[in-house]
Parts: C-alpha cells; structure tokens; sequence
C-alpha cells in the first residue's frame, strides 16, 4: 500500500473527503545555504515523552522532544487508529528521523541539528493549530533554527 | 502538515515537509514538500534501513535549495519492497473449546490471558534488543494490562492510567499499549514478515487480544457517556469488517 490509488475504497474516500485547510497564497522564506542550516523536526504523529500529557481528541498544542532524547523515551498517543505504527515500533526514524539527521549534520550535509524537536497530532484540525504553530515558529527562530523538517505520518 | 509549514513560513521559518497524501499537498500547496509512495505511518519509509532513510531524508532537505515555489516534487526512489511471502503469522493460542463449562467471555479472556504469557518472552527480547518499547505509554505495568483490558470488558471497570484523562482515552491508550506489545514481540520473532499488512492481518484475525478489543469497541459503541468517542479508535477502519455481525 503506498499511492492513494492503492487503498480500499473506503480509505482513499475518506481521506480525499477530509477537509483541507485553504490558503490564498503560499509564503516563502529563503533559507541559508543547506550546509548552513540547522534543522528542527516538527513532527503531526502526536509522539511525546513517555510520562508526558498524552495528546486526547482535538488537541492542538505541541510537545517537545530534546534532540538528546532516548529512544524508549519517545512513545505514541495519536487518537487514529487508521494508520501503521509497526514500523514506529521497530524503528523510531521512520517517523522522527532524529539518527539520520545527525548523521547528516556529522557529514557536513547540514550545518547542526536544532536542540528541541516538536510534534503536534495530526488528526486536529490545522487551523486549530495556528496560534500555537506561529508561536512554535517564534521559539524556533530564538532556538537558531535555521528552517524545519515537517514529518508527517 | 501542509497547514504548519503556512504558519510557520508566515513566520518568517523556511520549511520542507514530507507529503503522505499527495492530494492533499496539492490542494493545501505549502511552500516544499516531497511526495512519498509509502503507507500511512512510515513517512521515511521503511524500518532499519538507514540508507533508504538517508535518501529520503536528503532528497526533502535538498528542497530548501530551492529557489522558488511551491516545490512539489517526487520521491525518486523505488516504492519499498513489502515482504508478504513469508506465510501468515502463527495463532499464538490454542483455541479449542476448554473442557470445563465456563462462560464464552471467560474462554475467550482465559486464552487472552494465556496468549498474552506466550508473547511475553518475545516481548522482553524485543524491548532488550532495540533498547526501547512504545508500549507502556499509558502507565499501566505490562504485567498489569490484562487485568486492567479484561476488567473493562468483563465488569465495565475503568482503566486507570499514570495521566488524568477521560476514561474513553485511558482505553485507547491501554489499547495501543497491548497492540504495540503484541507486535512489537511478534516482530523480533525470526523469520516473521515485518511488513504492516501481514502484522495487521495477523493481530486482527487471528489473535485474543484483537477479539477483546472488538468486546471493547462495542461497549464503547452502546455506551452513552465518554467512553464513547472512543469507539473510532479502537481498531483500524480496514478491519473493522471482522468485527460486525
């Protein structure tokens, strides 16, 4: 299963019929040279600190994960059941690709990785999520990140 | 995803993103995004491949050098090749009918009792050879789960968790808990198919744990208070075809 096409009728409508935000433009900021930048991920898989809140229908605020996190610290609360989490399981850089990133940065392919990570859950609506997005970003830019990898899932 | 790299880039925050649901990244057009073939859940694609991970990773990167947009581009890599030949995955459980007359609830939560001892071993070696499970999110000890998941469904107990949250969440999350043991000791087992249809095949149909969550799911269902909301996120939309009757 990978394409839209693929998936049973009943998936591919659903997810075609979910309301997508509409924008009137789409803005653009330049980023420095990609060997420059330093990199945040900001992830919707509603992933948190284990003994962090966990996300509950409807939440539209984030939680943050160190960049030194431990991978069994990092666990799951997303409300949808609709989606695979085995690959989560047997690796955490499937949705939160924190080791390749570092090791991205040890090569020089970008400048550092940001010291915090974020995740919202995707199953709130977006524009619920704007006040706490646009005061994520402010943190972000005070945080030197340079531009952000969003991770879907 | 679409609608935070907006705000974000508003913000004055370049960002790339990956794209899941290509449709919807045309429809919300953020500024980058890189469209991937995989399935809901693995947007890197596949687990334990660093080098397909790198690719993927890079190739979203990369459109930060982009000079103009929005940039919607496609990954340029092979869809990930899903082993599924490798058999279905054995019933941990013998479910033949127990000699002594017990209710069909309590054969039913008996075998989930002793299937779950079954897993347990893969279970404790899958936590000690990746160094961390997701389960356990919810609080509840994991020798405590089939008591908390059997007592809901048997006695309509509440579920009781480390966080304050309604009882329909304190489920879901036990809930997620007990899959993600389940199939995160299947998965260590050698030779098992690791890919997400197979896995999900095997806990839905063929497992005790899948037939109580289905007691659960309608408990949810015929409930009237909060419990209800719940009733959507118990199992997959994919399979919920083994649950109706």
């Amino acid at each position: 299963m990978a394409c839209i096409d693929q998936m049973t009728d009943g998936e591919k409508n659903h997810l075609l019929s979910l309301p997508c935000p509409n924008f009137d433009s789409t803005p653009w900021v330049s980023p420095p040279a990609l060997h420059k930048c330093r990199i945040a991920i900001v992830s919707s898989a509603g992933i948190h600190r284990r003994g962090d809140r966990p996300f509950e229908p409807g939440d539209s605020d984030y939680r943050i994960i160190p960049a030194d996190i431990e991978p069994n610290d990092v666990v799951m609360s997303h409300v949808s059941a609709n989606f695979d989490r085995t690959g989560f399981q047997q690796d955490w850089n499937v949705i939160f690709p924190v080791d390749r990133l570092k090791e991205l940065a040890e090569k020089g392919f970008i400048a550092s990785v940001a010291n915090y990570h974020y995740a919202f859950m995707g199953a709130t609506e977006p524009q619920k999520m704007e006040q706490p997005a646009r005061d994520l970003a402010r943190i972000m830019r005070n945080d030197a990140v340079d531009a952000v990898l969003l991770v879907p899932v | 995803m679409g609608g935070l790299s907006h705000y974000f880039e508003e913000e004055g925050l370049p960002t790339t993103q990956i794209s899941l649901i290509r449709e919807h990244t045309e429809a919300i057009k953020p500024p980058r995004a890189l469209w991937v073939p995989f399935e809901l859940g693995r947007p890197l694609g596949v687990p334990n491949d660093p080098t397909f991970q790198t690719q993927v990773l890079m190739e979203a990167l990369q459109l930060l050098e982009s000079s103009q947009g929005p940039v919607l581009k496609d990954f340029s890599g092979e869809e990930p090749f899903h082993q599924t030949d490798g058999g279905p995955l054995a019933c941990p459980v013998d479910f033949s009918p127990s000699a002594e007359p017990i209710t069909e609830m309590d054969q039913l939560l008996l075998a989930f009792r002793q299937e779950f001892s079954q897993m347990r071993s893969w279970y404790d070696l899958a936590r000690q050879k990746r160094g961390r499970t997701t389960s356990a999110t919810s609080g509840i000890p994991v020798e405590e789960l089939v008591d908390a998941i059997s007592g809901f469904v048997k006695e309509g107990l509440s579920i009781r968790v480390a966080s304050e949250v309604p009882p329909g969440t304190a489920l879901k999350m036990a809930v997620e808990d007990l899959k993600a043991y389940y199939l995160e000791a299947v998965t260590i087992q050698p030779g098992q198919p690791t890919d997400s249809a197979t896995l999900a095949d095997w806990f839905w149909a063929r497992t005790a744990a899948a037939r109580v969550i289905g007691i659960a799911r309608k408990i949810c269902a015929e409930s009237t208070d909060s419990l209800k909301g719940a009733t959507n996120s118990l199992i997959p939309r994919t399979q919920l075809h083994r649950f109706e009757s």
